[in-house]
C-alpha cells in the first residue's frame, strides 16, 4: 500500500509537522514497557515515509487508545490518534487479518469475554 | 465593432501600489533593471485599502484591460489593518466583475513587499502575459470614451 | 485653472538613454494646465532646483510636476524647492520616469511613450492639487507610565533625568512589581532587591517623578502632544500624607487571615497592609473586604493605635485629571493561571508550585523565612523535579504557543542555588529544549549541569501523581534514551507560561494601542520601531510587548524613554497634511469610517449645517488630524462619498486613471 502515509494521515486528521518533539505522550503512555516504537516515534516514521515500519510494529496492538496522549499532548498532534488510524490502514486491508471461524476455537480461552468474540466477528466478517 | 486583427495588442495595464511597501517594490525592481513590459503603468496610493472599487471600475470603462492592486503583505501593513480592508473589498469586486464578463484574471491582487523587487517584476510579466493572452477588453467599457 | 510647469530630469544618462526627453518635454507643452515645460540634466541640483524656482517666478506657475526618480527619493527635495519660491510643497507632483520607466525599459520608442503617459498622469493630479498646510499640536511636557515594575521604573527614571516630569500609575499599593518578588537575578545571582530597591528609592525621591500607587488609569482621550487622562486614586483608607510608616497598625490588626499577593498566597497577611517591607510609599493600604471595621462597622484598631492619626476609613476614590504629551505602557505580566493543567497536581498539592512560588520560598522575607521546605508539612525536601514549558509552546487552548523565553535561564538558577545551599537534594529538571541565548546564559545553564550536578532530561513531563505517603510520583520520559521514567519527588516546581498582565486589554482599548491574539502589545515596526506603538504617542517598556528578561527589559525601557523623550523635547508637532476629510453635507453620521479607522481618529459631532439655503442639524464625522496617517481606509467604506482623502483624493485618482487610459 503506497499511500499508507497519506492514508494515516487522512484518517487521524493528524498535522505530524506540528509535533516539537517533546515526549510528553511517552511520558503518560502506560503501555510504553511493551512498545517496540515509542509513541513519541510514531511521528517520525510517519514523517520519514516509514510507515510501512509502524504498520508492522508491535506497538499498533500495544496501544490501549487510553489516549491520555491525545488529551495532554501540548501540540495537538495526537500520537494515539495517529497510532489508531496507521491501525485502521491494517484492519482495511481486504482480505487480510480476516478471522475464520475454523480458527477461532484453538484461539479462544476461557477468559475471553463472549461480547468479544460477537464483536470481532461483526467487525472482521465477510 | 471590430478589432483589427493585424495591428498589434497593447494593452493598458493600471497598477494601484500602495506607498510602503509595493511602490517601494516596484523602485527596488526598477534600480535592479529587472524588467517588465511597459503597459503596466503604477499610480501611487497611500495603502492598498484607498483604492475605491470605483477606481477599477473607471480605469475598465476607460478602455483598461487589466487592472492589479498590490499592497503590503498581510500583518505588514504601514496602518495595521488596511490592506486587509482591500482584500475583503477587491474579493468581492472581483467576482461581481467576473460575473459581468470582466474575466478574473483581468483583475489581480499581489502582496509585494519593499523587498521584493523580482517578485514585482515577475508578477506584472505574468500579469501582463494573462491579459495579452485574454485579448482586449470589450465589456464594460464606454463607448463614448472610443475614438 | 492651474499654471503648471513640468520639469523633465535627464539624471545624467539613467533616463536620457532610454527615454527622448525632448519629446517628453514637447508632449507636455500641449497638456492641459500647462504653460511651460523644460529639460535638464540633474533637476535635484542646485542648478537645477533654481530653474525651477525661476520659472515659477517667471511664469507664475500655481503646481509643478518633475518628471524624475522616484517621489521616494527626491520628493521632499522638490517640495522644499518650491516652498523657496513661495508655492504650496503640496503643488509638486512627481513622474517616476526612471525607476518605474528608464530602467526597466529597453526600446525608447516604449520608453518614451510610457514618460509621456507617467508626465500626463501626474499633470491630470497637479490639476487637481489643493494647497495643504500641515497642521501643528502642542506637545504638554509631561509624561504618563502605566505600570511601577522595572520597566516602569526605569523609564520614569530616564525621562525624569531629561528634565521632564514624569507621573507613574502603579495598581498595587507599591512600586516594584515583578521584579520585587524575585530573590536572585540570573546570570550573576545578585540579590533581586539589592539592585532594584535604590531604583525605587531614586523614583520616589526624583523631584521630577510622581508617584501614583494603589491608582488605575480610567479614561485617556487626545492624542499625541496633548493627553488628557483620569487617573483613579482608589481609596487607600490611609493618608498618605499623614502616615510615618510605623506599621503599629499593621501589628495590630486582628484580621489576619487574606491571602497575601506579595507571596502568591502562600501565606497570609493583615487587612491593613503594606505588601512588602521595602514598600515604596512605605504607607499601608485597608483591603476593605477583609476588614473587620468595613465589614462590622466594630473594630477602628488601627486607626485607635495611629499616633500620627493616618487611618481614614471615609476616604473615596479620587480621580486625578492630567495631561500629557507622551505615554508609556509598562504594564507587566503575570503567570498563567494552572487550572487548566490538572495532570500536574497543582491544586490537587500544595508541593506542587510555580517558580515564582520558589522564588518566594527562597526569599529571606517569604513565606518560609528563605528555608527550602515542604509547604504541606514543612518537611526538606530530598528530590525535587522541575517541569519546563508548562503552557509555554503550547497549541492546544489550554497554553500560550509562544515560548516565554525566560524559564529556561530562571530554572537554571533556581537548580543552581538549591544545589548550592542543599547538597544533599537531588535536582531533575526535565526540558523540551535548553534555550539559552544572550551574554553568558549558556555558560550559566553549563554550569548548572557540570558544577552542580543538576540531573537535565530531555522529555517533558506527562503527570505528577500525589502519593498516600505525601510522596509526588513523576511521570516522565527521557527521549535520548528512549526510556519511560518514574520517579519520585517532594516538590514539583513548575515553570509557567507569561502572559501580559489582564490589565492591558484596558489599558490598549483606551489607548487605542493594537494587541495580538496573545494580548501583547503590537509594536508599530517589528524591526525598526519596537518600542512604540502603532498609535502615536505612546511607547511600549517591558514584557507588555512580548517576553524579557530584566537586562532586555531595562534596555527597551530606556529605549522607550528616548522615544518619549524625542517627543516631549517638541514644542509643536508638525502632522501629516495629507489626512481625510469628511464633507459635511454628504454625511450621514453612519460611523462606518470610525468602525475602520485604525487610530480611532474620527469621531462624531452634531452640526448645524447650512444646506443650500435650508438649515438642519445633523449628526457628522470629524476627522482629527492629529490622529488621521491618511491611510484612506474611510474613504472607501463612507456609502455616502462624502469622506476623501487630501492629496489623494478621488478626483485626483480618477484623473490619473483617465490619463494613463487615454
Amino acid at each position: 500500500m503506497n499511500n499508507r502515509k497519506e492514508l494515516i494521515q487522512e484518517i487521524s486528521g493528524v498535522n505530524p509537522y506540528k509535533c516539537m518533539k517533546c515526549g510528553k505522550c511517552s511520558a503518560t503512555c502506560p503501555s510504553f514497557n511493551f512498545m517496540d516504537i515509542k509513541p513519541h516515534q510514531f511521528v517520525t516514521y510517519v514523517l520519514n515515509d516509514d510507515v510501512e515500519a509502524l504498520a508492522n510494529s508491535k506497538s499498533l496492538w500495544k496501544c490501549l487508545s487510553c489516549f491520555a496522549c491525545v488529551e495532554r499532548c501540548p501540540r495537538d498532534v495526537k500520537p494515539g490518534k495517529l497510532i489508531d488510524a496507521a491501525r485502521q490502514t491494517v484492519i482495511r486491508q481486504k482480505d487480510a487479518d480476516y478471522l475464520k471461524p475454523d480458527a477461532v476455537p484453538e484461539l479462544l480461552d476461557e477468559d475471553v469475554p463472549q461480547q468479544l468474540l460477537v464483536s470481532a466477528f461483526r467487525r472482521y466478517r465477510r | 465593432m471590430s478589432i483589427n486583427q493585424n495591428e498589434e495588442f497593447t494593452p493598458k495595464i493600471v497598477a494601484f501600489c500602495c506607498n510602503w511597501c509595493s511602490y517601494a517594490g516596484a523602485d527596488l525592481a526598477g534600480s535592479s533593471r529587472l524588467a517588465y513590459p511597459a503597459d503596466v503603468k503604477i499610480i501611487r496610493v497611500p495603502c492598498s485599502c484607498r483604492v475605491n472599487p470605483m477606481f477599477i471600475l473607471r480605469a475598465f470603462e476607460k478602455g483598461a484591460d487589466g487592472v492589479i492592486l498590490c499592497g503590503c503583505h498581510p500583518g505588514d501593513c504601514h496602518y495595521s489593518t488596511g490592506n486587509y480592508y482591500a482584500r475583503r473589498r477587491m474579493t468581492l469586486l472581483f467576482s461581481m466583475l467576473d460575473f459581468i464578463g470582466v474575466e478574473n484574471g483581468r483583475t489581480r491582487v499581489e502582496w509585494v513587499s519593499a523587498a521584493e523587487g523580482v517578485k514585482f517584476s515577475t508578477t506584472m510579466n505574468e500579469f501582463v502575459e494573462k491579459i495579452r493572452s485574454l485579448g482586449k477588453n470589450v465589456r464594460l467599457g464606454d463607448l463614448r470614451c472610443k475614438n | 485653472m492651474q499654471r503648471i510647469g513640468v520639469f523633465v530630469c535627464h539624471c545624467g544618462s539613467n533616463i536620457a538613454a532610454t527615454v527622448d526627453v525632448a519629446k517628453v518635454v514637447e508632449m507636455a507643452k500641449s497638456e492641459p494646465g500647462v504653460v511651460h515645460a523644460e529639460d535638464y540634466q540633474y533637476m535635484c541640483s542646485e542648478v537645477g532646483q533654481a530653474k525651477i524656482v525661476e520659472a515659477i517666478e517667471t511664469h507664475n506657475l500655481t503646481g509643478i510636476v518633475v518628471c524624475s526618480c522616484s517621489p521616494r527619493m527626491h520628493e521632499a527635495t522638490f517640495r522644499k524647492c518650491v516652498e523657496k519660491a513661495g508655492l504650496n510643497p503640496y503643488m509638486v507632483e512627481i513622474a517616476n520616469i526612471r525607476e518605474h520607466c528608464s530602467w526597466i525599459h529597453k526600446d525608447m520608442e516604449e520608453a518614451t511613450k510610457k514618460a509621456v503617459i507617467l508626465m500626463r498622469a501626474a499633470v491630470a493630479k497637479v490639476n487637481l492639487n489643493a494647497p495643504l498646510k500641515p497642521g501643528e499640536s502642542r506637545v504638554t511636557k509631561r509624561a504618563l507610565v502605566i505600570g511601577g515594575g522595572i520597566a516602569g521604573i526605569q523609564t520614569a527614571l530616564d525621562i525624569a533625568d531629561a528634565g521632564y516630569e514624569v507621573d507613574i500609575v502603579e495598581k498595587t499599593p507599591s512600586i516594584g512589581g515583578r521584579m520585587s518578588q524575585l530573590d536572585k537575578t540570573f546570570p550573576t545571582l545578585d540579590c533581586s532587591a539589592c539592585i532594584l530597591t535604590p531604583k525605587m528609592v531614586e523614583a520616589s525621591a526624583h523631584e521630577k517623578i510622581n508617584i501614583y500607587t494603589y491608582s488605575e488609569v480610567d479614561k485617556v482621550t487626545g492624542f499625541v502632544g496633548d493627553f488628557t487622562v483620569d487617573i483613579r486614586k482608589k481609596a487607600r483608607s490611609v493618608d498618605i500624607d499623614k502616615c510615618t510608616g510605623c506599621g503599629a497598625c499593621q501589628e495590630k490588626c486582628p484580621s489576619k487571615k487574606s491571602p497575601s499577593e506579595f507571596n502568591r498566597g502562600l501565606n497570609t497577611r493583615t487587612a491593613i497592609y503594606t505588601p512588602f517591607a521595602q514598600a515604596i510609599p512605605n504607607v499601608p493600604v485597608i483591603d476593605r473586604d477583609a476588614c473587620i471595621k468595613f465589614k462590622t462597622g466594630k473594630c477602628g484598631l488601627c486607626s485607635t493605635v495611629c499616633a500620627a492619626g493616618a487611618i481614614d476609613y471615609e476616604q473615596k476614590d479620587e480621580i486625578v485629571t492630567q495631561k500629557y504629551g507622551a505615554i508609556v505602557v509598562a504594564t507587566g505580566f503575570d503567570m498563567i493561571k494552572l487550572d487548566n493543567y490538572d495532570e500536574y497536581a497543582y491544586s490537587q498539592s500544595k508541593d506542587v508550585i510555580t517558580s515564582l512560588e520558589l522564588e518566594r520560598i527562597m526569599n529571606a522575607a517569604g513565606p518560609t523565612k528563605g528555608h527550602l521546605e515542604r509547604l504541606s508539612d514543612g518537611k526538606a525536601p530530598k528530590n525535587i523535579v522541575f517541569v519546563q514549558c508548562v503552557g509555554s509552546r503550547c497549541s492546544d487552548n489550554r497554553g500560550k504557543s509562544y515560548c516565554s523565553k525566560i524559564c529556561c535561564m530562571y530554572t537554571a538558577k533556581h537548580a543552581m542555588l538549591i544545589r548550592d545551599k542543599y547538597p544533599d537534594v537531588n535536582v531533575t529538571v526535565f526540558y523540551i529544549d535548553v534555550r539559552t541565548p544572550g551574554k553568558n546564559f549558556d555558560e550559566f545553564y553549563r554550569r548548572a549541569v557540570e558544577e552542580y550536578g543538576v540531573n537535565y532530561i530531555k522529555g517533558q513531563v506527562g503527570k505528577v501523581a500525589p502519593q498516600p505517603d505525601g510522596k509526588l510520583l513523576v511521570y516522565g520520559s527521557d527521549l535520548i534514551d528512549n526510556k519511560q521514567i518514574q520517579m519520585e519527588a517532594d516538590m514539583v516546581v513548575l515553570a509557567a507560561a507569561i502572559e501580559p498582565d489582564p490589565s492591558v486589554r484596558q489599558i490598549a482599548t483606551m489607548l487605542t494601542a493594537s494587541i495580538d491574539t496573545n494580548n501583547f502589545l503590537t509594536e508599530a515596526h517589528a524591526k525598526l520601531r519596537p518600542v512604540e506603538s502603532p498609535t502615536a504617542g505612546v511607547f511600549l517598556s517591558g514584557v507588555c510587548q512580548g517576553p524579557k528578561d530584566i537586562p532586555e527589559t531595562v534596555a527597551q525601557a530606556g529605549a522607550a524613554a528616548v522615544k518619549a523623550i524625542g517627543l516631549l523635547a517638541k514644542d509643536k508637532l508638525l502632522t501629516n497634511p495629507c489626512t481625510a476629510k469628511s464633507d459635511e453635507l454628504l454625511c450621514n453620521g453612519c460611523s462606518q469610517c470610525a468602525n475602520v479607522c485604525p487610530y480611532g481618529a474620527i469621531s462624531y459631532e452634531d452640526r448645524e449645517l447650512n444646506d443650500h439655503g435650508v438649515r438642519r442639524t445633523s449628526r457628522v464625522a470629524v476627522v482629527n488630524n492629529a490622529l488621521c496617517q491618511g491611510c484612506g481606509a474611510c474613504t472607501v467604506t463612507c456609502p455616502s462619498g462624502a469622506m476623501d482623502l487630501q492629496g489623494f483624493s478621488n478626483r485626483q485618482i480618477l484623473a490619473e486613471v483617465d490619463a494613463i487610459c487615454r
